[in-house]
């Protein structure tokens, strides 16, 4: 009985395979009824009552990107071997805090799934024991820290707020994205003759060229990254700045947004969810160390090896959000923004500080990162924000 | 050739030839050949993601058909092009010697027809291997068509009619995460993401491909490379740097790296690319990472 954990009540594989799928899209891998039917054929053309050969199988097919391929193992584990998921959540609880929110938050998400009687995917019902403490356990300190999290982040998205920072947002993201390429290719209208299309055309004619065909530069939209400062000293900021990245990352699907306090952790996805109450969730979790000490260095330098080889190319802004009052090290500022900067990309600094009088950019972390930027602008009200467009429309 | 029966016989077929993959690149490349769906691989670069379309050929004895993506590829270059200079050419000859009755059919027909690496690769009496390689460095657009190409294995020329696949190529795309691919195509194809090796595969890899190397050298040249990849590189060196180093050293005769600090010293540039990183890795460095190697 110990080791034997699957649920009796599954009846065939392909209800099984089902049930994974839906496991697997709850934890944020989209796959849909074409993975299902691969993964069943797969599985004709292996062997598999071996588990291993099983997991490598399902992971070429369900994993289709990086992120996903280095967390697959871990949700195979927790659907196939119930124990993966208790031993998961146990070990968390002691020693990452971060980790454990995520998954006391899966859970939650699993208890409304079955109390609403959609998916009753994780409940081995031979074993109700030991599961039903985990899930009880696992509500309790999901609860407890939405309530704690959940009303700072509802105020930091009053409506007002966030309409117009949303705007201003959105504008900015719009004078910043709007570049044409320098090579031309076919089109409607155009400045120049495609003499190419033309004398293939004129085939048909004779050799006459009746029809003119044109060329023209084609747009070749800027890609923006933004990171926000959440450490204490911006904590007053932070409200109206999430409001301004979610007007940014309305604005174009292909903006990526991240916080950093003493970790960095990418927010694009959550500020795009539709549904407001799972992204006020989500954000929650994410917000664990908000309002602690900033390691500026660090986070960049994470930035740059986890995320810019994806994200960051000739065609991005990356812009900071961010008061430069660092802990770490000012060398690792200005060594982290060097290699952003060789990525080609234009750095924007936008520091709410600056907008003070007198202000001058003596902290340490802030004169090293100087050099390195394009553009270093005050950001302490959303007119400040407003007032940049002309200015980040030229860059 | 033949029907590969299990996972396990890819794996050994590829060591065959020559090239150490992982159990997970294994499955997939199986899965791949046996669903007959694309392969798309990531990883950075130099760790063998090109190569293995290459072994692939080798192994089953076909032809390697290459798609080199850049941006700016578009359908004329990938799939297929009118040769208009000599349809132009002909019609005029045709207009001279007063035969123009079937000049169009003429012109229409696959004599004036530029086979593209795309149309080239369904038209094989033998299904190829087709390599899109660097498929994130083309534009979306480009994607599209790609996606359209490999659902259905058919191209529909206007002129000539929708040519269908004599034989359904085994395509492997490669992508080193220049731009995030789209969600289509990732959907569409078997996923591997290629890490660099870990030391036991790294050497058997250089054992591989450099039999003659000398079992402690070959050791301490993997130590190395391992200990060099967990310093702060811009780029860290891959298989391929491993392999050219490898044989830089033999070829510059060291028998220990230890023996002389200054060739070694110079023999890096097989590895760093940069002139940072060159700068990262001094003599005292290097020397402290072969100490670790021993």
């Amino acid at each position: 009985m110990r080791i034997t954990r699957f649920p009796t009540r599954a009846d065939g594989v392909a209800e099984r395979m089902t049930g994974f799928m839906a496991h697997l899209r709850l934890n944020g891998i989209n796959v849909g009824v074409a993975e299902t039917e691969t993964a069943l054929l797969a599985l004709d053309s292996i062997n598999a009552i071996n588990p291993e050969q099983t997991r490598l199988a399902l992971k070429a097919i369900c994993a289709n990107n990086t992120d996903r391929y280095a967390k697959f193992d871990e949700l195979f584990n927790a659907y196939w071997y119930a124990r993966g998921r208790q031993r998961e959540r146990k070990q968390a609880t002691k020693e990452k805090p971060y980790e454990k929110d995520r998954w006391s938050n899966r859970s939650l998400l699993d208890d409304a799934m079955q109390a609403a009687g959609i998916g009753t995917i994780d409940t081995p019902d031979n074993s109700n024991d030991g599961e039903a403490e985990q899930s009880g356990d696992g509500k309790l300190v999901a609860s407890t820290m939405v309530n704690i999290n959940k009303a700072d982040l509802r105020e930091f998205m009053k409506p007002d707020d966030l309409a117009r920072a949303q705007q201003v947002a959105e504008q900015m993201a719009r004078a910043i994205r709007d570049r044409r390429s320098r090579r031309r290719r076919a089109a409607k209208r155009g400045s120049a003759l495609d003499l190419r299309r033309i004398a293939r055309k004129s085939v048909a004619t004779g050799g006459e060229p009746l029809h003119l065909f044109k060329r023209q530069k084609p747009d070749r939209p800027v890609h923006l990254v933004a990171l926000l400062d959440v450490s204490g000293s911006m904590t007053v900021y932070a409200r109206v700045f999430l409001a301004f990245l979610k007007g940014l990352i309305a604005a174009d699907q292909r903006t990526d947004a991240y916080l950093f306090h003493t970790q960095l952790v990418r927010i694009s996805d959550a500020l795009r969810d539709g549904d407001t109450f799972r992204a006020v969730n989500r954000l929650s979790m994410m917000a664990q160390g908000f309002g602690g000490g900033t390691r500026i260095g660090t986070n960049l330098d994470l930035f740059n090896r986890q995320y810019a080889t994806n994200m960051v190319n000739g065609r991005s802004v990356v812009m900071i959000l961010s008061d430069g009052y660092d802990t770490d090290p000012p060398e690792r500022i200005a060594a982290a923004l060097a290699r952003l900067k060789k990525r080609g990309c234009k750095i924007i600094w936008l520091n709410p500080l600056k907008g003070w009088k007198d202000y001058k950019p003596v902290a340490k972390g802030m004169a090293a990162a100087l050099p390195h930027l394009d553009v270093f602008a005050a950001a302490n009200t959303l007119d400040d924000l407003a007032a940049l467009e002309p200015h980040l429309a030229r860059i | 050739m033949g029907e590969i029966m299990n996972w396990t016989d890819v794996k050994s077929d590829l060591e065959e030839q020559g090239y150490v993959a992982s159990d997970a690149l294994a499955m997939a490349l199986y899965l791949s050949i046996t669903l007959e769906r694309p392969l798309l691989l990531e990883g950075a670069a130099g760790v063998g993601k090109t190569q293995i379309a290459k072994t692939l050929a080798d192994m089953r004895q076909t032809n390697l058909i290459r798609l080199q993506c850049y941006e700016g590829l578009d359908a004329s270059a990938a799939i297929y092009e009118w040769n208009y200079q000599r349809q132009l050419l002909s019609i005029r000859a045709a207009a001279d010697s007063q035969q123009q009755d079937d000049i169009e059919e003429k012109i229409f027909s696959e004599k004036y027809l530029l086979r593209r690496p795309l149309l080239e690769a369904i038209q094989q009496e033998v299904a190829p291997v087709l390599l899109i390689d660097e498929i994130d460095r083309a534009d979306e657009e480009f994607e599209a068509y790609l996606l359209e190409i490999l659902s259905d294995f058919q191209i529909s020329i206007p002129e000539l009619g929708t040519v269908n696949a004599v034989t359904k190529p085994l395509v492997v795309l490669t992508a080193n995460g220049a731009r995030d691919l789209s969600d289509a195509l990732r959907r569409r194809c078997i996923y591997s993401f290629v890490d660099y090796p870990d030391r036991t595969t790294e050497l058997a890899i250089l054992k591989k491909r450099q039999p003659e190397l000398n079992a402690r050298l070959a050791e301490q040249i993997v130590g190395f490379v391992q200990a060099l990849r967990k310093e702060e590189l811009e780029k860290k060196p891959g298989v391929a740097e491993t392999l050219d180093w490898a044989a830089a050293i033999a070829g510059l005769g060291l028998r220990d790296l230890s023996d002389d600090p200054a060739t070694l010293q110079a023999s890096l540039v097989c590895l760093l690319k940069t002139q940072s990183d060159q700068a990262t890795v001094p003599t005292e460095v290097a020397q402290r990472l072969v100490g670790k190697a021993a």
